[in-house]
């Protein structure tokens, strides 16, 4: 293993990370200080509480599923797209690393990116609400998981986006109405019953609902099958990156 | 001299079909200077690339230090660094994390007294902490140099070094180049300027359409190919080449007092001594002698030139 290489893409991708820390960390906290705002106050005063927790409480896991979930992918996808489009690619790929190592690299700080803001925001949340986690470890459990799976995700958004503008299609058109419709703001027992089985088909439902469970044990789906879910979704990500290294699609053809 | 790499038979097509290389097979001998020639789209950059591993290559091998590329490619890159056609930098960063990360990709345990020196050697170590959007265009050159450098390479691949730079940072560059060579780097430079060729290789390849069509060293290529042009300027002028100097395809200038003869320096065809005794036999006296020697610029157009005709008839 290239330990060394492996470091300097991590080190390199956190160096940027450092560099907009301003940006990376002030975006998530507001956007998270208006959800609870927009959802915690003002509908929460009409919805006070659901499966015997407390609103504003209950969107909390919802609401860092849903920044975990854009800034895995958008990070990840970003950071390599960025040396594709300036042409800095040509020494990561001159370099002796594997394709696993670069991925390594990569997807490691963008998943870190993503922990660090997902802590963010549960201390954020913390100031609004009451955050209880029963759970931490699970929660660690899942946090890690999600931020590792979807930075994968936005990997192979980063090897396929043809332009800046192609990073933010599959984030904003499919992944941020999955999170919405996916429970983040509300359990599925509160729709009609066709639509609780359409919503079942969305596969961030059972991440957010896994994830929950960990804060306040309580849950749409079964704990088991929230972790299927986001397995499989990982090993998806993984042979699909690995299929496409291993025939040069879009660097090395 | 053993060879440091062994390319055989390589070709590439492009996702298009394209077909960027055809059955190259090229040797290149430890410490050596070697330039590789030719014009746009010849194929340089994607020769270059493919030996470092940037681009996939369809068939052949590639070989350095007798070793695959493909199936030892930790060790064989680990052996080779790369100065890109372009200024393709993170502008953000600083000089100095710039080449330690490099350093880090290949593989190596940072070492700030070897990047340290490198910097310094390099002219760059009063920009360490400079980011990269605020050098000049020398610089960056210059950094990228270093960042190939950083994990000590030994064969050292230089894709266009001096293309838009101007003549005294070029002339800087070419010192460099030697320097690296004295301390043991092997070099393989593509250039559009034959005269850097001409300046710093010890033999040079000529590329057209993805093919090799010529490999030796530049003297003797130049030597081979080269003709040399006598230049007599004579006192007093004269009307028509006539006499014993007309067996010389001799040119007469607008002056009427300048006779040039061009001769190819491999043939034994023109003997200067006898053509020297006829200009004396026929009455003129001499004012000044002049010879010119083409260069590897006028090597290359002509070859080039012939190469395409070719392919046109074929």
């Amino acid at each position: 293993m290239n330990w060394y290489g492996i470091k300097a893409i991590y080190i390199h991708e956190m160096e940027r990370f450092r560099r907009t820390l301003f940006q990376s960390l002030a975006s998530p906290i507001i956007t998270t200080s208006l959800y609870f705002v927009v959802f915690g106050s003002a509908i929460g005063s009409r919805i006070t509480e659901i499966d015997g927790i407390n609103y504003g409480s209950y969107i909390v896991p919802g609401m860092i599923m849903l920044t975990i979930l854009t800034q895995s992918i958008s990070n990840a996808s970003f950071a390599f797209y960025f040396p594709r489009f300036t042409n800095t690619i040509y020494e990561i790929l001159a370099a002796p690393l594997s394709s696993f190592e670069i991925v390594l690299g990569f997807v490691g700080a963008a998943a870190s990116k993503s922990l660090i803001i997902g802590c963010v925001i549960i201390l954020t949340a913390n100031f609004f609400v009451d955050v209880r986690i029963d759970h931490p470890l699970l929660m660690m459990f899942f946090l890690i998981l999600t931020s590792i799976t979807f930075a994968l995700f936005g990997f192979i958004i980063g090897m396929y986006a043809e332009g800046f503008e192609g990073l933010q299609i599959i984030p904003i058109l499919i992944i941020t109405p999955l999170v919405f419709l996916g429970g983040s703001f509300y359990s599925i027992n509160m729709l009609p019953e066709f639509w609780q089985k359409i919503s079942l088909l969305n596969p961030v439902l059972y991440l957010i609902s896994g994830f929950r469970y960990s804060f306040y044990e309580v849950s749409d789906v079964s704990l088991f099958t929230s972790t299927l879910t986001i397995l499989t979704i990982l090993i998806g990500c993984i042979i699909f990156i690995t299929y496409t290294f291993s025939k040069g699609y879009r660097i090395k053809d | 001299m053993k060879n440091i790499l062994e390319i055989n038979n390589i070709t590439k097509f492009y996702k298009n079909s394209v077909k960027a290389l055809e059955n190259v097979n090229l040797n290149i001998k430890e410490g050596e200077i070697f330039a590789l020639l030719g014009p746009n789209g010849a194929g340089k950059s994607t020769l270059i690339n493919s030996i470092c591993g940037i681009v996939n290559f369809n068939t052949g091998t590639i070989k350095i230090n007798n070793m695959d590329i493909v199936k030892n490619y930790r060790t064989t890159r680990k052996m080779t660094g790369i100065v890109p056609q372009e200024l393709n930098l993170e502008s953000f960063e600083t000089v100095w994390n710039n080449v330690n990360y490099s350093r880090g990709l290949f593989g190596k345990k940072p070492d700030h007294n070897y990047i340290e020196k490198l910097l310094k050697q390099l002219s760059l170590w009063d920009k360490k902490d400079n980011k990269i959007k605020e050098l000049s265009g020398g610089m960056k050159r210059r950094v990228l140099i270093a960042k190939a450098l950083s994990h000590q390479p030994k064969l050292l691949f230089l894709d266009e070094p001096t293309a838009s730079v101007d003549v005294e940072l070029r002339k800087d560059m070419w010192d460099v180049v030697k320097k690296l060579n004295e301390n043991g780097v092997t070099i393989i430079l593509t250039t559009h300027y034959i005269e850097e060729a001409e300046e710093l290789s010890d033999r040079v390849a000529v590329i057209n359409d993805g093919k090799i069509i010529l490999v030796d060293e530049k003297d003797k290529l130049i030597k081979k190919l080269g003709e040399k042009t006598i230049k007599i300027e004579l006192f007093e002028p004269i009307e028509k080449i006539s006499g014993n100097l007309s067996k010389y395809n001799f040119t007469l200038d607008q002056t009427n007092k300048i006779i040039s003869h061009t001769y190819n320096l491999n043939s034994n065809t023109t003997d200067i001594t006898e053509l020297l005794n006829d200009v004396k036999k026929d009455g003129y006296e001499i004012k000044d002698i002049n010879t010119e020697q083409s260069s590897l610029e006028e090597i290359f157009i002509k070859l080039i030139k012939e190469n395409n005709n070719e392919l046109v008839r074929n």
